[in-house]
């Protein structure tokens, strides 16, 4: 197990690093470009979601979620850089605002979709909301030949 | 009453907004900085007077210290299961065969007021495998990305998408 | 080129690449509702860009810049949502 001493040891291991690579760079500046990477790393989880799921609503679902949390760990990322400045305190707004819009949207959109129309794929297993509202499953019956799957 | 809760939360919000920029770590002003409490204050009293009616009717309960006890307990919570609703998008989206097996499921809430019932929503949609589709009284409509079994109990979807969150918002907002 | 350039421009490529896929998604997408997906993800998208951007040339209305984009992009979201709905704006 990694005691605090090892990590003591690690973050001053990573300082030297930085200080050779050309960077003047404290153990937080490190912790928060790390959250930094790691939050992009999930954006770009989220796009790749966005482009192989089979339909709206999948591809909706996994967009969301990762791209929020990516972002918010951008925001988080930037805190811990610049400390309680007036950039990280605008930043963690922005996070928080972004945590709490974004659901919002997702949950317009695909409500949207479902009122337009836009049939679900057709590995559906169950579509309760169409059958209480929009008079039967929305779900397509044969395989379009341009989806992604 | 409301108004005035309303104007006070709008001008702090403006303070923090228009913070000095620089390196330097500032929470003190400048003398000069004066116009910027002017049209703050403006601001912040027109916003109380037009929109004080949208506000929320108990503001008192924003003072009450068991509830934000409950809320700080949420947050570690709910970044967890975000944390982990992500791990889960990134084997599903890496995985060569894109495993999902999605559906929209029907899940009842015991919640009574509308930010609670909009707050679970949203932590729903951010945690894993799931995302609010539709609200119509108790009844939330979830899109769910893996249905266990064929989503047609009522009861056994709410424990598995709705119980972990539930018992931390009852307290928090009711 | 030092470290810190080397690895901000990585960042921010991957950052810009994968707006690219959202734009795929946009161009390519069956229905109307794909593309609206794409681009209520691509507002996220270019909020964390922005951000990124304030902190790496330290320019803090940039982060002002980056709130704005967050509001406009969840109203337009809404809105398209609400037009997707064939509804009117008012609910």
């Amino acid at each position: 197990m990694i005691d605090s001493t090892s990590l003591t040891a690690i973050a001053d291991t990573a300082t030297q690093v930085a200080a050779i690579a050309g960077m003047n760079l404290s153990t937080l500046d490190i912790i928060g470009y790390i959250v930094i990477a790691v939050g992009v790393l999930f954006d770009l989880l989220g796009a790749i979601g966005l482009v192989r799921l089979p339909d709206v609503y999948n591809r909706l679902q996994s967009a969301t979620k990762s791209v929020t949390l990516g972002t918010l760990g951008i925001m988080i990322g930037i805190l811990i850089v610049e400390g309680f400045t007036s950039i990280g305190i605008k930043a963690i707004i922005c996070g928080v605002f972004l945590l709490l819009t974004a659901p919002v949207s997702a949950h317009a959109l695909s409500r949207g979709s479902l009122r337009f129309g836009a049939k679900m794929w057709k590995g559906t297993v169950i579509d309760s909301y169409g059958k209480d509202k929009l008079g039967g499953p929305q779900i397509e019956t044969k395989e379009k030949k341009d989806e992604v799957a | 009453m409301r108004r005035i809760i309303l104007c006070v939360l709008t001008y702090g919000f403006w303070l923090i907004l228009t913070l000095p920029g620089g390196d330097r770590l500032v929470w003190i002003r400048h003398v000069t900085d004066w116009p910027i409490y002017i049209v703050g204050a403006v601001v912040a009293i027109l916003a109380a007077v037009f929109f004080g009616g949208e506000f929320t009717h108990q503001p008192l309960s924003f003072l009450n210290p068991r509830r934000w006890l409950w809320a700080i307990v949420y947050i570690p919570v709910f970044m967890w299961h975000m944390l982990v609703a992500n791990l889960d998008v990134a084997f599903r989206v890496l995985h060569p065969r894109c495993p999902v097996n999605p559906g929209i499921v029907k899940i009842h809430t015991d919640l009574k007021t509308d930010v609670a019932k909009a707050f679970l929503a949203n932590s729903i949609t951010l945690t894993p495998g799931t995302m609010t589709v539709d609200v119509d009284g108790d009844t939330l409509y979830i899109h769910w990305i893996d249905v266990v079994k064929d989503g047609t109990d009522i009861e056994a979807n709410t424990k598995a998408i709705a119980a972990k969150f539930e018992k931390y918002l009852r307290r928090i907002f009711e | 080129m030092s470290g810190f350039a080397v690895y901000t421009i990585g960042i921010v490529v991957v950052l810009v690449l994968a707006a690219v896929l959202c734009l795929f998604r946009i161009f390519r997408g069956p229905t109307i509702a794909d593309r609206m997906v794409g681009v209520d993800i691509m507002g996220i998208l270019f909020v964390g860009i922005t951000a990124l951007t304030g902190i790496i040339y330290k320019l803090d209305f940039l982060l002002d810049v980056a709130i704005v984009l967050a509001l406009i992009s969840f109203v337009a979201t809404i809105a398209l949502a609400k037009y997707l709905e064939r509804r009117t704006l008012d609910d």
